[in-house]
């Protein structure tokens, strides 16, 4: 994983290399000395520092496409609320889109602000098992931009994990922006120590998205991040008047059941596009009543959760988190 | 980087726009294919530099995927979609020795790449060069406005979908545009309403409207809106050329409207 900060020299070979401080491009570098020494290539201490903020988290999950606007913002609410639905889970949802935050809006919660306690940011919630973190609950007004660069978006990352009071959670979501740079790298890295269960990767079902969302798979097996499987969303469209079905977005190459197949992965299932999906996001109201999809999907998450059983809970316990028979397998 | 080299490679080049969006999925890839090729259409020369380096798009909605980028005393020579060279196209999937490659970099990497895409490809001349950018306000997008300043940058088109959650976004995109100085040749209304084939119900999938209030709101030029069309998603995911496929379309004359307005505000200015 390279780490070259922004005001490196040219061909400098990243604080994390082998060859750190040893390059020809590291002479005349200020921090050479500190380099060749090998100290920036010891764990980030925060690491550390979050594994213990985190300790009392059960689950954490990644929500995870290389394409934009294909819905993980969306499939994370809906997930979030899925789950939040049985009374006896704490869940809690952070979204590490720092240019563009979606989640405060999809949740309902434009314009709340996050308050400081004694144990560190106080998340907003959106019901009583409900916990809700983003960037949009820092800025000012809905036209701040956030203009930084990777190292800022790094740093706030790792508040997000280090500095934000979640308490004890049988589930964190993690939605994340586009893309296989900076904050994908920084959500892994900072989650080590932590462990991530798995990642969800959301797709469209056009082969424009599936060659992005190859491109995260790669990044998944890159960076050893297990993946719980892959969900077609905007799949096929309903027309609400004579309920015939359109392909507005068209599985030209097979779709995600195709690419599922070749690649050895999960379909955890298909959300068809349907107008009060979006009407309801942009309304920040939960709409999991709307979708039958979404219990099979949310189940088939949890029966994966429950086989893989990370933290070594007992298989009592796991049949308490899956709440409701009849589970698919 | 070099700035001896930073004369030449777009020394050539008349216009240089941006299309921006500060939402993922909205169809920035998708237009800057349809405006190159309607620009094209009317006889422009044309080039898209595509800076969305971890998840590149432009090669296959122009069919090009599996070319290669040579290399030119004058740097690299970008690839051409036909042999009569009038639209040319930069990307990092000409790179890629495997199409599903993941480029997993952080900033100075992109940024570096991004330094190379703008001062070292031969484009020659060029009438119009586009520049597709990946979602955002973050190091692509600071990288290429900085190198381009350098020559020249006529400003952006800006595309959104009219639901509030993609609309949210691109308000911050516009604030970004308006702290950099980068100019807003307008915006544009994507997926806006789709006509069943069926029974011809117009439904507003992802809502309606959206884009037209952002660019009232923001005090920015309206472009116009694309409606969801199967054939032009069609298109772009085989690599077709839209424009000339179904030049009766409503979406063909959308389109053409929104790159007569673009044509218009630049070479009045």
């Amino acid at each position: 994983m390279s780490d070259v900060p922004s005001d490196a020299p040219e061909h400098c070979p990243g604080t994390q290399s082998e060859q750190a401080g040893k390059t020809s491009a590291c002479e005349g570098c200020p921090n050479q000395k500190i380099c060749s020494s090998g100290a920036p290539r010891a764990p980030d201490p925060a690491v550390e520092v979050i594994k213990e903020n985190l300790a009392l988290v059960k689950h954490k999950i990644l929500v995870l496409s290389g394409k934009g606007g294909v819905g993980k913002s969306t499939f994370s609410a809906n997930l979030a609320h899925g789950l939040a639905r049985d009374v006896s889970n704490e869940v809690a949802l952070l979204d590490v889109d720092i240019c563009g935050p979606s989640i405060p809006r999809i949740m309902g919660l434009e314009g709340e602000q996050v308050h400081q306690s004694g144990s560190g940011w106080s998340p907003v919630y959106v019901e009583d098992n409900l916990a809700v973190m983003s960037i949009g609950f820092l800025l000012s007004g809905p036209d701040d931009a956030v203009i930084w660069r990777g190292p800022k978006k790094n740093g706030m990352i790792k508040q997000f994990l280090r500095d934000v009071d979640w308490g004890e959670l049988d589930y964190l979501i993690v939605d994340t922006p586009p893309g296989t740079s900076d904050e994908h790298l920084s959500i892994v890295q900072y989650l080590s120590g932590a462990g991530i269960d798995g990642a969800i990767l959301i797709t469209t079902p056009q082969e424009i998205s599936l060659q992005d969302v190859r491109k995260e798979i790669r990044f998944c097996q890159k960076v050893k991040l297990p993946i719980i499987g892959v969900v077609e969303n905007m799949s096929g469209f309903v027309c609400p008047k004579c309920k015939n079905t359109s392909q507005i977005f068209p599985p030209t190459t097979g779709g995600a059941e195709k690419m599922c197949a070749d690649l050895d992965l999960p379909l955890l299932g298909r959300i068809p596009l349907d107008p009060r999906i979006g009407r309801s996001c942009d309304e920040g109201r939960s709409f999991c009543s709307f979708c039958d999809q979404e219990p099979s999907i949310i189940q088939r998450i949890q029966d994966h959760l429950c086989r893989s059983q990370p933290d070594g809970a007992t298989e009592e316990d796991s049949e308490a988190v899956k709440g409701t028979e009849g589970a698919l397998n | 980087m070099d700035l001896d080299d930073d004369k030449g490679s777009l020394a050539q080049v008349n216009h240089v726009i941006l299309v921006l969006s500060g939402k993922g999925g909205v169809g920035k890839s998708t237009m800057t294919t349809e405006i190159a090729l309607a620009l094209r259409h009317t006889g422009k020369k044309v080039g898209i530099l595509d800076v969305d380096l971890c998840g590149p798009s432009i090669p296959r909605m122009l069919s090009v995927d599996m070319q290669e980028v040579h290399q030119c005393d004058a740097g690299w020579v970008p690839v051409y979609t036909d042999p009569s060279k009038s639209l040319a196209i930069m990307s990092i999937g000409f790179l890629l020795e495997n199409p599903d490659d993941a480029v997993v970099w952080r900033g100075p990497k992109k940024n570096a790449l991004i330094g190379q895409f703008v001062s070292d490809v031969a484009w020659g001349e060029l009438d119009y060069l586009l520049v597709d950018t990946p979602p955002g306000t973050s190091d692509e997008h600071l990288s290429i406005v900085e190198n381009l300043r350098k020559h020249k940058l006529d400003g952006a088109i800006i595309v959104t979908t009219p639901q509030a959650v993609s609309t949210g976004d691109v308000r911050r995109e516009i604030t970004f545009c308006k702290k950099t100085g980068v100019r807003i040749l307008g915006i544009v209304e994507n997926m806006s309403g789709f006509v069943c084939p069926y029974c011809s119900e117009c439904s507003n999938v992802f809502s309606k409207g959206g884009g037209e209030e952002l660019a009232k709101l923001t005090g920015s030029p309206f472009l116009g809106c694309v409606p969801l069309d199967p054939q032009l998603s069609t298109s772009i995911e085989e690599g077709k050329d839209f424009i000339k496929a179904f030049p009766e379309s409503a979406t063909f004359s959308a389109i053409n409207l929104i790159t007569q307005a673009v044509l218009a505000n630049l070479e009045s200015a």
